[in-house]
């Protein structure tokens, strides 16, 4: 029977536990669901949205660069240019070409040599690059028509070339060329335009999409921690000794798997722990059993005691010691016996409390008077006069005479208790001279049948007196403590509520 | 010396507490159950009986209630404590007095020796009979009356009438009235005092539930009148 070795803390109000708010996740579970939903919505809004965006792009500006190389070519090849170029026809030349602009107006310009001409008041453009001149001319290759995108102060251009050839009837079908190149420079801006909202609509089309995402995903996270909350419940309500707690268990994910899995750990849980109280139970009812069928015998025993130790004097030594020990033996075996019956009834919570209003000091003095502990060498009494309080007058004689007889036996003379009033709470210290109690010893004074010394096979009261006290005191809703003082010995403070 | 009736089942029990109450030169006669108990009383004609609570068929409520069917004999439980059920039911039975067992020879006699003596006469003769409302009480002759008609009280109510109306109006404690009426230490069972004045109330006051002789102050205690 060593069980409950509870420190005097645990008996004050244990009700300061605060419920924990459920923690605000920054990235749980359903932030990273709906984040993952989001990223693959957006990757693939993206790239369907990029492909889309490079196929009609190119579909776009090849209509327009074809169209417009077509175009230009069509405008050079019936021209009638005569070598040596003159610069009046080439102009007028380039003036009615410039008219014909497709698919979009364009501005065009003549090279020959160094000779400069174009449609508009500049004779040539920054925007026609050396490469385009170079592939016109067909320096390296043959000349050819060509075309290029160039961006010049975020306007995109198209710069197309085509160099004048003529044929050779000896060389029928051979084009040479005349060294005459017609450039056309046409904006792209509405190209670039229609290309701008092709970009808006894919993305207007990405954003509901996006949104539309966040649906399915909250539904997702929704359906994965409405069961995980429910575990956390559970699991709580586990924790605080609801051992029937159990989880509704539905579907066949994973989840409900693990819900299942819970159930039946709560289950076997249940289980063993009802087994374990059973046992515990067996065994206290046993150790009340045992002390209540040892009592009648002892009553039978304890009874003729007395004569016993009368007629010892009348026998032979040896006879009349080994009478002696039974006689005093029989007594403590009385003591430890009702010790154990009382703890008995403190375990199976039969103990009752039969409180009536008392004088507090009134109540001390008269258990030092019952116990003779009147000597002021012994037992000095500093008792606060006229405290009332409501206690059980028995209890508290119990209490108090265990604390001043255990600081008789193990502390020193002269023990002083000292009752005061402490607001609304009654505070009963009892403190010795002694060579006070060893820490290791301390936290374990209130244990039962606690031997400090192992080679000290028996206490010389019970075991179970401090015990005892401890469980008074608590069932009076109040505390005690075990200290040292700091001038040396060993104090008990009792506080009970008045 | 007192003569004693013992019923006590156990014979152990009953062996070690005859031999001990007779060593200290009490005359015992014993008894194995309720009914040869009773069957003892009209014979062996006792001071007092010593009952305990646990019997094979009667049980020893039953023998108290047929005890104070026709005496005011004292009554003495023996009992373990822990059965604090029946020890209430054994006080509204009319027993005086509870010892719990094992006890000691020298307990058990201080208990006897307690509920038999008589309660000291205050001093000063005073009038052998007082009266108080309706009530005549004679210290002398140990007697109460209600209305001229004699009341049967058994000892404890005897002597706790006797103690409060010695100071009427004057509050008693529960501890008190303990240490002064059963002579237990102060801090014994309140329960006795509330059993005892609840009988006595239901034989001395017009309504039990409105007392007007033993009243009772809340927190504090009992006190006779004032009326």
């Amino acid at each position: 029977m060593r069980a409950c070795p509870a420190p005097a803390e645990d008996a004050g109000p244990r009700r300061a536990r605060r419920r924990r708010a459920p923690r605000p996740h920054p990235f749980g579970l359903r932030t990273r669901l709906v984040l993952a939903f989001l990223l693959v919505a957006a990757v693939g809004c993206g790239t369907t949205a990029a492909l889309t965006y490079r196929a009609a792009r190119n579909a776009i500006l090849e209509q327009t660069q074809n169209t417009a190389v077509s175009a230009l070519r069509d405008q050079v090849d019936p021209l009638r240019i005569d070598l040596p170029v003159q610069t009046g026809t080439l102009r007028d030349a380039l003036l009615s070409i410039a008219r014909q602009g497709k698919p979009r107006p364009w501005r065009v310009y003549a090279e020959y040599g160094s000779l400069r001409v174009s449609s508009t008041d500049r004779p040539t453009s920054s925007v026609i690059t050396p490469e385009l001149r170079a592939r016109a001319l067909g320096r390296g290759t043959t000349p050819h028509s060509s075309f290029q995108r160039v961006v010049k102060d975020g306007t995109p251009y198209l710069t197309v070339a085509v160099p004048a050839v003529f044929r050779t009837h000896a060389t029928q079908g051979t084009a040479q060329p005349t060294g005459l190149v017609f450039y056309a420079v046409m904006e792209l801006d509405e190209e670039e335009a229609n290309i701008e909202a092709m970009v808006a609509a894919a993305r207007d089309g990405a954003l509901p999409a996006l949104a539309v995402a966040l649906i399915p995903a909250l539904l997702a996270a929704r359906g994965v921690l409405r069961p995980v909350r429910e575990l956390r419940r559970a699991a709580r309500s586990m924790g605080r000794g609801r051992l029937d707690t159990r989880i509704h268990a539905k579907g066949s994910d994973e989840l409900a798997d693990l819900a299942r899995t819970f159930n039946e750990s709560a289950a076997e849980l249940e289980r063993s722990v009802a087994e374990l109280r059973r046992a515990e139970a067996r065994a206290r009812r046993f150790a009340a059993d045992v002390s209540h069928e040892l009592r009648t015998p002892l009553a039978g025993m304890l009874a003729v005691t007395e004569v016993l130790d009368e007629d010892a004097g009348t026998l032979d030594s040896d006879t009349a010691r080994a009478v002696r020990l039974i006689s005093a033996e029989t007594g403590r075996l009385a003591v430890l016996v009702e010790d154990l019956m009382e703890i008995s009834r403190f375990d199976a919570r039969a103990a009752e409390l039969h409180s009536d209003e008392v004088d507090a000091a009134d109540c001390v003095r008269k258990t030092l008077q019952n116990r003779h502990w009147t000597d002021p060498a012994r037992v000095v009494a500093d008792l606060s006069e006229g405290i009332r309080a409501r206690l059980d007058p028995r209890r508290f004689d119990v209490v108090v005479a265990n604390l001043v007889g255990n600081a008789l036996r193990h502390g020193g003379a002269p023990v002083t208790v000292r009752v005061y009033a402490e607001g609304d709470t009654l505070v009963t210290e009892v403190a010795d001279q002694g060579p006070g109690i060893h820490p290791d010893v301390l936290p374990h004074v209130f244990d039962r049948f606690y031997k400090a010394d192992p080679a000290r096979t028996r206490s010389a009261g019970s075991g179970l007196g401090l015990a005892i006290t401890l469980e008074n005191v608590r069932l009076h809703g109040g505390t005690v403590e075990a200290a040292n003082r700091p001038g040396g010995g060993a104090v008990f403070t009792v506080r009970m509520p008045r | 010396m007192p003569r004693v009736l013992l019923i006590e089942d156990d014979p152990s029990v009953r062996e070690g507490v005859e031999l001990g109450l007779r060593r200290r030169g009490h005359t015992v006669r014993t008894a194995p159950t309720g009914e040869a108990g009773l069957a003892a009383l009209g014979e062996f004609r006792p001071d007092l009986v010593l009952l305990d609570l646990m019997l094979p068929g009667m049980n020893g409520v039953q023998v108290c209630h047929r005890v104070r069917e026709t005496s005011q004999l004292p009554i003495i439980m023996l009992t373990a404590r822990g059965d604090d059920f029946d020890v209430v039911i054994g006080l509204e039975a009319g027993a005086d007095d509870y010892i719990v067992k094992p006890a000691r020879t020298e307990v058990i006699e201080a208990r006897i020796r307690a509920v038999l003596r008589r309660i000291e006469e205050p001093s000063g003769g005073r009038p052998g009979i007082e009266f108080h409302g309706e009530l005549a009480i004679d210290r002398a002759g140990l007697t109460v009356a209600k209305a001229g008609e004699r009341l049967a009280l058994a000892p404890s109510e005897m002597k706790l009438l006797l103690h409060l109306s010695a100071a009427p109006e004057q509050v008693f404690s529960r501890q008190q009235l303990l240490e002064h009426v059963w002579e237990h230490s102060y801090h014994g069972d309140a329960r006795l005092v509330d059993a005892c004045v609840r009988r006595l109330r239901n034989k001395i006051e017009d309504v039990p539930g409105e007392p007007r002789y033993i009243q009772t102050l809340r927190g504090f205690g009992y006190r006779f009148g004032p009326l």
